[in-house]
C-alpha cells in the first residue's frame, strides 16, 4: 500500500520549508532547495480576462518564475503534469479576523453608565483606537487556515473588529508551512473602521449612529489639529490615526443606510473608504454607485424562513421576504452597474455555503468572470498588490488553485490549493470520478448500480431489478469497496465486491465474496452518465421580484412624478386671509400651486372632482421621531454635534402611515436626552426617496434643546450624570454658551484654533443662524431658558410640548417665542400635571404661534384631529385651529414662504380630505408634495393586494425551499416600537 | 439609605398634597329632571330627533318623542334644543383610578407580582377622587371597568360610576371579570446577547398555556372539595365556573385566540371576551359560532406590522360586528390612562371608516354595557335604566363638536370641572385682567 504516497513524498521534497536565508541553521548543514517545480498542460486563468489553454508555468522558492503557452524548463525542474486541469490564482479575501483573538468584554462594576474614557494617553472617547496594531495580536491558526484554503483563499487581510477606529490590519497568506515570516506579506495593510463601539470599554458616547458620525469627524479634525503644536498632551490614538492616513480605510456597516453614512463621512474629509456591505445593496443601486466606493459583499443570503404553519408565517414582513427572494441577485446588479466589490467569506457560519453561495450568485446572473475578478484580482488591487496576488504571472506568489474544470461549476473539484509554493492537497487529484450508470453483474445476478457524489465521497443507489438493495460504497485511494445486502433485508447476508480502479472508469471488474464466504469476479460495465449531483439539489433559480422604492410593503414600483393636477369645486382652506373658500378650483402646475379661483382652465391637467371634499395645505409635524435609526445621542449632557440628518431612515413605514393621515413635513428632533439635543432634520415625506431627497432644502438649521425630568435623568435609574436637578441645567447652558463665545474669539485670533463641531453649533446659535426648540414642561424652567437665552443675546424660537405655557404666555410673547404642544397628554409623569389641554387655546388668545405637535407616529397620522381637539378646549376658531398643524408649525420651522397655505406661488403640498379636515370623520384621500401624489385611497387598496400577491408568490417559494431539503430559519416577528423624545435605543 | 426614605416620603406628600382636589360628588337627585328638545342617541343604533327625556330617582321614566307625545314635564327642566343627549359612555379594561402619574412608583397600583392572581380584586385600589378620572366626565366617559394588569392572571376587575366618594360609593358591579394575559407565541429575542432583533418563536408557549389549564383545573378540584384549609387564589375562581365572573382574555394572534376558544371550551366556561385581540377579525366566525364577544383594540393605534393595512385599528371593530360578533372598544395602550377620555373619537373613529354612526356608538355604550353584564342598568336611554347620561352641543363622537353642558350619574348632576378646567379658569384670568 505505501508506495501510493510515494508521489507525494517527493513533491515534498521539491518544496520543503525554506531555511530563512540570513537565521543560522543549529539542526543540521544548512541546504537552500533552489529547484523548480513546472506545471504542464494546463489551462491556465493568468486573470479573470486572461485564459492560456495548454499552459504551463514555473515556480520557485514561493514565486511564479515564468508563465506562458511555451515557457523554457529549467534543468533542475520537477514536472507535474496537469492534462484536463485548470489553474486559477488563489483567493484574497480583504475583510478578515482570522488569528486574531476575540476582544474581551468590559463588565461594569455598578451599573451606573460610564462617562469618561478608561484610558489615558490616548484620545478622549475610547472607541478611537487607531493605535491597534493587528500584528501585535495575531497568531497563525493552521486549522482555520485550512477551511480557508479548502475553499480557495490563499491570503487574508486580517483586522482586530473592535471599535469605531480599529487601528491596522495586516496581510497574511494561509501558508500552513511556512513561518509567520513567511506569511505576513504587510504589517499595516489597511486601518478598519465601523460605527460599533469597542466592547472593550463601556464608555458610553456614542449611543447613537449621528453620534458614532459625528465622533469620527471630530477625530479627523482632532488629527488634522494635533500635529500643528497646540496640543498641551500626548495624544497617542491621534498620532496613531495620522500615521495610518495614507493607508487604505476600510469601513465595516451593516446594512445599505450606514453605507451611504460612512461614505458621507468619508467625503466630508476626502476620504475613499472601501465599505463592507450587507448584501441589500440592490435596495439603492443609484446611491451605492455614488458613493464611488469598492465593496466588501459577505458571500452570504439569508435562508428562507419556515413558513409552513401558516399562523407563523404571517408575521414574517413583505420586507424580509423580499430580501430573501431578491438577495442572490444582489451580486449580478451590482456588476451589471459596474459597481467595483469583492467577495468576503467574513461570518460564514459554513464555510461550504461559500462555493455554493457563489454558484447561486452565478446561476442568479453573475458573470464568472466578475466574480473571479472580485476574489483575486480586485481585492489584490485594493491592497496594492496587483503584481503579487490574485493573478499568476512572473514575479507574484505562487498562490493558485488546481481544479477539474471550471471553478464556478457545482461538478467543479478542487484538487490543490498552493499558497506561496506549498501544496496543499484538498482532493486526490489521481482519483478517478466514478459518477455514472452502471450494470453490475456478479454471481448471475444483474444489477442497477447508479453512483453520484464528488469522487472522494461517492455515493451509491443498488437496484435488482425493482427492488431496492441496502448498499455501502467506499472509494479510497484507487481502491473500491462495495458491500450489497440480500434482498432479504432480515437476514444479515454480505456481498463483499472490491476492486481496483483503472484510470478509465467505463469498466471496473474485481472480486466478489458472497455471503456464504466464496468468491468469484464480477464487472461493472458503465452506461451512461449519472449526474454527480443529487438531483434535489439542483439549483433552482426562482423568479426575483423587482426592488420596490422603499422594498418593501406599500413601495412605489417607479417613483411617483410630478403632475399637473386640477382639483375642482373643492372647499379650499387657504390659511390666508381669504379664509375657507366654497367650490373653489385650485391648479397644481409643476409642483406649484399656480392659480385659485372658479371654473379654472384645466390645460393639460389631470382634473380631479373634489365636490364635497375639502383641499387643505398639507400637515406639518413640529416634533416628530418617525423616520429615524436612532433618536437619542445620550452619551454626553451637549451632542451639538450630532445631527438628525445623519440618522434618517427613509424605509420607516410611518412616513407612508404619515401621509395616509395628509402629513407633508416633519421636523424629526432629536431626543430629550439631554439639555443640548441633536441638529434637526427637516422632513419632506417624500415616500420612496432616499434620505436626502426627503431634506427639505430650503429650511434653515433648527436644533433640539430639552429641559425637565428626561435630562436630569429623573426616570431612568442613572444618578452620575450632571445635571440631576433644574439648578444644573441652568448652568450647563450659561457653561456652553460661555465656552462657546471665548470658543469664537479664539476662532478669530488663532489660525491653529482647534475646530470643535459642538462648538461652531453653539456659535451658530449665538449669532442667529441656529434656531432652537426646546422640550419644556414647566414654567420655572421655561423662564429661565429665555433669560439665559437673553443674556446671550439670542432668543428661543419655539417651546415644544411646552405643557406649561400657558402660565407663562405673556412673558413667551414678549420674547417672540412660538409655542408647539400636545393637545391633550398629560399625567404620565411628575412635570406633566398642570398640563391642560387647553394650553393651546390660552396661548393662542395670547397671541403666541401655537402648533399641535405629536411627538409620537401614532398620533401624527391624525393631527388633524389633535387640532380638532382645539375646538373643543378652548373654543378656538376652527380655520385658527387648522393653522395649528399647518401654517402655524410652517412659520415655526420658517419654511411658511413655501408651505402652509394655499397660495398661487407656493408649493403644492396640498391634501385632499373627504370631508371637513377637523372632523373625526373625514380621511385623506390624496397627499400631495411638490405637485407628487404620494397617498392615494385607490392606490393605497391596489397596494394591499399586491402586497397579498407577493407575499402569497413567496410563501410559495419558501415552502419548495423547505421541501428541497434547504436549510430555512424560524419566524423573527419585527416589533413596533413606539419612540418618543425619550426612547434610548431603538431596536 | 434613610435620607433618600426620608426625601421620598417628603415627596409622596408633596405630591399628594399638591395632587387636584376633586370636585365634590353630586348628592343623590332629590328632584325629577325633564331634557327637552335633544337628539336623543338612546345607544341601541336608534335616535329620536326631538325627544322628551324625564327621569327621577336616579331612573330615567320617559324616553320619548317629544313632538308626538304630550306629557307633562316634570321638575327641573332643561331646554336641549340643537343639542345631542347620549347614555353616558363605558371605557372597559381601564386603569384609571389605579394610577396617578405613571412615570411615579408610589402613585402606580396596577400590577401585583405573581403569575395566577384571581384574588388581585383592583376595585380596593380604585382611587376615587383620582384627578384622571375627573378629566373622563367632560368628555362624556363616566363609567369604567377598572382592570389590574401583570400577571397571566393578572386579577379581578369591577365596574364603577365616576362621580363617587369612595369605591365603596362608585362600584356598579363588584368583581366583575377575570382578566387572562393570554401567553404568546412569540417573545423577546435577547438582541443585547447577539441574537436577531424582533421577537422570536416562543418555545414555551405551549407550557404556559397548560399552566392555566392546570390552574383552571386545580381551582376546580379544589372547590369540589371540603376546602378546609383556604386557597385564595383559588377560591377566587368559584364565580367563574358558576358564570358570575366572565372571563377576559387579553390575546392578539391568530394561533392564541384559537387556543383561547379551544380553552373556553375544555374548561365549558359560560362567557368569555376576548379584549384587544388583533387578528380577531381572521376568525370572525369562530368568536360568534363560539358566542364570544371582543373588546376591540382601541383605533387610535397603530398597525402591528408594516404588511398591516395603514387604517387596520380604525376598521377592526366594523368587520367584526359585520361578522356578527357582539364588539366594543377598549382604550388600552400607550399613556392609556389619561387617554381614555378620548374614547368617544375612538368610536367617531370607527364611524369614519365605514360604521354607521349610531352603530359606532354602540361600541362605547350598550353593546359594552352587555359585555361586561350590566346592560340592565346602563348603557342605553331606556326607561328603567340609570340616568346615567349627557348632554353635548353636537356629535359627541367628533373632537370638534363633542362640548358637554350637562352630566348626570345615576340621576345626580355631576360638575363638569376638573383640576384641568381650574387651571385654565386661573390663566385665561390671569391674561384677561393684563389686557384689561
Amino acid at each position: 500500500m505505501k508506495f501510493k504516497f510515494l508521489p507525494f513524498i517527493l513533491f515534498l521534497a521539491g518544496f520543503g520549508i525554506q531555511a530563512q536565508q540570513y537565521f543560522p541553521q543549529n539542526d543540521g548543514v544548512k541546504s537552500v532547495n533552489t529547484n523548480y517545480t513546472v506545471f504542464k498542460n494546463a489551462k491556465i486563468h493568468i486573470d479573470p480576462n486572461t485564459v492560456i489553454e495548454n499552459g504551463m508555468f514555473a515556480i520557485k522558492s514561493g514565486k511564479i518564475t515564468a508563465i506562458g503557452k511555451s515557457i523554457s524548463i529549467p534543468e533542475n525542474s520537477v514536472q507535474i503534469d496537469l492534462e484536463g486541469k485548470e489553474v486559477y490564482p488563489s483567493f484574497i479575501d480583504i475583510y478578515s479576523e482570522f488569528g486574531i483573538k476575540k476582544p474581551v468584554k468590559a463588565e461594569s462594576d455598578n451599573n451606573q453608565p460610564q462617562y469618561d474614557a478608561g484610558r489615558e494617553g490616548y484620545y478622549w472617547n475610547d472607541h478611537i483606537r487607531p493605535e491597534t496594531n493587528s500584528a501585535k495580536l495575531f497568531t497563525f491558526d493552521k486549522a482555520d487556515a485550512e477551511k480557508l484554503q479548502k475553499i480557495g483563499f490563499g491570503a487574508v487581510n486580517t483586522h482586530f473588529p473592535d471599535g469605531i477606529i480599529r487601528g491596522t490590519g495586516m496581510l497574511v497568506t494561509l501558508n500552513t508551512e511556512g513561518t509567520e515570516g513567511d506569511r505576513i506579506l504587510k504589517d499595516r495593510s489597511a486601518q478598519y473602521l465601523s460605527f460599533d463601539k469597542s466592547v472593550q470599554s463601556r464608555q458610553s458616547y456614542p449611543t447613537s449612529i449621528m453620534g458614532a458620525m459625528a465622533l469620527l469627524r471630530q477625530t479627523y479634525l482632532d488629527a488634522n489639529w494635533y500635529p500643528k503644536g497646540n496640543a498641551q498632551y500626548n495624544d497617542l490614538s491621534l498620532e496613531a490615526l495620522n500615521k495610518n492616513k495614507d493607508l487604505i480605510q476600510i469601513f465595516k456597516t451593516d446594512n445599505l443606510l450606514d453605507v451611504l453614512r460612512a461614505d458621507k463621512v468619508g467625503d466630508e474629509f476626502g476620504i475613499q473608504y472601501v465599505i463592507f456591505g450587507s448584501g441589500n445593496e440592490f435596495e439603492g443601486l443609484k446611491e451605492i454607485k455614488n458613493t464611488n466606493a469598492t465593496l466588501i459583499i459577505p458571500l452570504d443570503f439569508p435562508d428562507a424562513y419556515d413558513v409552513e404553519n401558516p399562523f407563523l408565517a404571517n408575521y414574517v414582513s413583505l420586507q424580509d421576504m423580499k430580501r430573501w427572494n431578491q438577495a442572490p441577485a444582489n451580486l449580478k446588479m451590482l456588476a451589471q452597474n459596474e459597481i467595483p466589490f469583492v467577495l468576503t467569506a467574513y461570518n460564514l457560519k459554513d464555510e461550504k455555503k461559500f462555493k455554493t453561495n457563489l454558484l447561486k450568485a452565478i446561476s442568479y446572473g453573475l458573470d464568472k468572470k466578475a466574480a473571479l475578478a472580485a476574489l483575486t484580482t480586485t481585492p489584490a488591487k485594493i491592497l496594492g498588490q496587483e503584481n503579487k496576488l490574485g493573478v499568476l504571472k512572473e514575479g507574484a506568489w505562487a498562490n493558485f488553485l488546481i481544479t477539474s474544470g471550471d471553478f464556478f461549476e457545482e461538478e467543479t473539484i478542487l484538487y490543490e490549493n498552493w499558497v506561496q509554493g506549498q501544496r496543499k492537497v484538498l482532493e486526490n487529484i489521481n482519483r478517478v470520478n466514478l459518477a455514472g450508470n452502471y450494470k453490475l453483474k456478479v454471481s448471475g445476478n444483474e444489477y442497477d448500480l447508479k453512483i453520484t457524489g464528488k469522487p472522494g465521497s461517492p455515493k451509491v443507489e443498488v437496484k435488482l431489478a425493482e427492488t431496492k438493495i441496502k448498499s455501502k460504497i467506499t472509494y479510497e485511494d484507487t481502491w473500491l469497496n462495495l458491500l450489497l445486502s440480500s434482498v432479504d433485508t432480515t437476514k444479515t447476508e454480505f456481498i463483499r465486491l472490491v476492486a481496483k480502479i483503472p484510470s478509465k472508469t467505463d469498466q471496473i471488474s474485481g472480486k466478489a465474496i458472497l455471503n456464504n464466504g466464496s468468491e468469484t469476479t464480477f464487472t461493472a460495465i458503465k452506461t451512461g452518465d449519472a449526474s454527480s449531483l443529487d438531483d434535489k439539489k439542483k439549483n433552482d433559480i426562482y423568479d426575483v421580484l423587482p426592488v420596490t422604492f422603499p422594498n418593501m410593503a406599500y413601495g412605489f414600483d417607479v417613483l411617483p412624478k410630478q403632475e399637473n393636477i386640477l382639483f375642482k369645486n373643492a372647499t379650499v382652506w387657504t390659511n390666508t386671509k381669504d379664509g375657507v373658500l366654497e367650490n373653489t378650483d385650485v391648479l397644481i402646475q409643476n409642483g406649484k400651486i399656480s392659480g385659485i379661483g372658479k371654473s379654472l382652465n384645466a390645460g393639460n391637467a389631470r382634473v380631479i372632482d373634489a365636490t364635497g371634499k375639502h383641499l387643505t395645505s398639507g400637515i406639518i409635524d413640529e416634533h416628530s421621531h418617525i423616520a429615524g435609526s436612532s433618536i437619542n445621542e445620550s452619551g454626553q449632557n451637549s451632542s451639538a454635534e450630532v445631527s438628525m440628518e445623519d440618522a434618517i431612515d427613509p424605509t420607516d413605514i410611518n412616513i407612508y402611515r404619515n401621509l395616509a393621515g395628509g402629513v407633508t413635513t416633519v421636523q424629526l428632533l432629536h431626543g430629550s436626552a439631554n439639555p443640548i439635543g441633536g441638529r434637526s432634520a427637516i422632513l419632506r415625506l417624500k415616500w420612496g426617496s432616499t434620505a436626502n431627497d426627503m431634506i427639505f432644502e430650503a429650511a434653515p438649521k433648527f436644533i433640539k434643546f430639552a429641559l425637565g425630568e428626561n435630562v436630569k435623568q429623573s426616570n431612568w435609574g442613572s444618578t452620575s450624570r450632571f445635571p440631576q436637578s433644574r439648578m444644573g441645567v441652568e448652568q450647563v447652558y450659561m457653561d456652553y454658551f460661555s465656552r462657546a463665545k471665548n470658543y469664537e474669539q479664539t476662532k478669530k485670533s488663532d489660525k491653529n484654533f482647534r475646530k470643535d463641531i459642538e462648538m461652531e453649533t453653539l456659535v451658530e446659535i449665538l449669532n442667529g443662524e441656529r434656531f432652537i426648540t426646546c422640550h419644556s414642561y414647566v414654567q420655572s424652567e421655561i423662564n429661565m431658558l429665555m433669560k439665559v437665552a437673553e443674556s446671550f443675546g439670542f432668543r428661543i424660537n419655539t417651546f415644544t410640548h411646552i405643557l406649561e405655557g400657558y402660565k407663562v404666555a405673556d412673558k413667551m410673547k414678549e420674547h417672540g417665542i412660538g409655542a408647539s404642544t400636545f393637545s391633550d397628554w398629560w399625567a404620565y409623569k411628575y412635570e406633566v400635571k398642570d398640563a391642560i389641554p387647553y394650553n393651546a387655546a390660552i396661548m393662542y388668545d395670547a397671541e403666541l404661534t401655537v402648533a399641535i405637535n405629536s411627538d409620537d407616529s401614532e398620533m401624527s397620522r391624525r393631527l388633524n384631529q389633535e387640532a380638532a381637539k382645539s375646538v373643543k378646549y378652548g373654543d378656538v376658531p376652527e380655520e385658527e385651529a387648522w393653522k395649528f398643524v399647518t401654517l402655524n408649525p410652517a412659520k415655526l420651522l420658517h419654511i411658511d414662504q413655501y408651505v402652509g397655505s394655499i397660495q398661487p406661488g407656493k408649493d403644492a403640498d396640498v391634501v385632499l380630505w373627504t370631508g371637513h379636515p377637523l372632523s373625526v370623520y373625514s380621511k385623506a384621500e390624496k397627499t400631495l408634495i411638490e405637485g407628487v401624489v404620494y397617498f392615494d385611497l385607490e392606490k393605497d387598496l391596489k397596494m394591499r393586494e399586491d402586497i397579498a400577491r407577493q407575499k402569497n408568490l413567496l410563501t410559495g417559494q419558501m415552502l419548495q425551499e423547505k421541501n428541497k431539503g434547504e436549510k430555512t430559519k424560524p419566524v423573527v416577528k419585527k416589533e413596533e416600537q413606539d419612540i418618543h423624545c425619550d426612547t434610548l435605543e431603538i431596536y | 439609605m434613610k435620607k433618600f426614605k426620608i426625601i421620598l416620603v417628603i415627596a409622596i406628600i408633596a405630591i399628594s398634597e399638591s395632587l387636584y382636589a376633586q370636585q365634590t360628588p353630586a348628592p343623590k337627585q332629590t328632584e325629577a329632571v325633564t331634557i327637552v328638545g335633544a337628539t336623543a342617541h338612546i345607544g341601541n343604533g336608534e335616535t329620536i330627533e326631538y325627544s322628551l327625556i324625564i327621569f327621577e330617582n336616579g331612573k330615567l321614566t320617559q324616553v320619548l318623542d317629544a313632538r308626538t307625545t304630550k306629557m307633562a314635564y316634570r321638575g327641573k327642566i332643561i331646554n336641549a334644543e340643537g343639542k345631542h343627549i347620549y347614555p353616558g359612555f363605558i371605557a372597559p379594561n381601564t386603569t384609571l383610578g389605579l394610577v396617578e402619574v405613571a412615570a411615579i412608583r408610589s402613585t402606580d397600583d396596577q400590577k401585583e407580582i405573581g403569575e395566577m392572581l384571581p384574588h388581585i380584586r383592583s376595585l380596593i385600589a380604585y382611587n376615587a377622587e383620582s384627578g384622571i378620572v375627573e378629566s373622563m366626565r367632560p368628555n362624556g366617559v363616566l363609567i369604567g371597568q377598572i382592570t389590574p394588569r401583570g400577571g397571566t392572571i393578572s386579577g379581578t376587575s369591577s365596574v364603577v360610576q365616576f362621580d363617587a366618594w369612595n369605591w365603596e360609593d362608585a362600584v356598579i358591579k363588584e368583581d366583575d371579570g377575570l382578566h387572562i394575559n393570554w401567553p404568546n407565541s412569540f417573545t423577546h429575542g435577547k438582541w443585547w446577547e447577539g441574537e436577531e432583533r424582533g421577537m422570536k418563536l416562543n418555545k414555551k408557549y405551549e407550557e404556559e398555556v397548560s399552566k392555566l389549564s392546570r390552574f383552571f383545573n386545580n381551582s376546580k378540584a379544589y372547590l369540589a372539595g371540603n376546602q378546609k384549609k383556604t386557597h385564595l387564589p383559588y377560591k377566587a375562581m368559584e364565580n367563574v365556573f358558576t358564570g358570575k365572573k366572565k372571563v377576559f382574555v387579553h390575546v392578539d394572534g391568530e394561533k392564541e385566540i384559537l387556543d383561547a376558544i379551544q380553552f373556553k371550551k375544555d374548561q365549558n366556561l359560560t362567557e368569555m371576551v376576548l379584549v384587544g385581540a388583533y387578528n380577531a377579525h381572521k376568525v370572525a366566525d369562530k368568536l360568534k359560532e363560539n358566542n364570544i364577544a371582543v373588546l376591540a383594540q382601541r383605533p387610535h393605534s397603530k398597525p402591528n406590522q408594516d404588511d398591516d393595512d395603514y387604517d387596520i385599528t380604525y376598521k377592526m371593530a366594523k368587520i367584526l360586528q359585520e361578522k356578527g360578533v357582539l364588539v366594543g372598544l377598549e382604550s388600552s395602550g400607550q399613556m392609556e390612562t389619561m387617554n381614555t377620555r378620548n374614547l368617544p373619537f375612538y368610536a367617531g373613529t370607527v364611524a369614519a371608516n365605514g360604521m354607521d354612526k349610531e352603530e359606532a356608538l354602540k361600541l362605547i355604550t350598550s353593546n359594552t354595557a352587555k359585555i361586561l353584564g350590566i346592560d340592565a342598568i346602563v348603557g342605553t336611554l331606556e326607561r328603567g335604566k340609570d340616568a346615567t347620561l349627557f348632554i353635548s352641543e353636537g356629535d359627541a363622537l367628533d373632537m370638534r363638536t363633542n362640548k358637554l353642558t350637562h352630566a348626570f350619574i345615576q340621576g345626580r348632576e355631576i360638575s363638569l370641572d376638573s383640576h384641568q378646567t381650574k387651571l385654565y379658569k386661573r390663566y385665561s384670568d390671569k391674561y384677561k385682567s393684563q389686557k384689561k
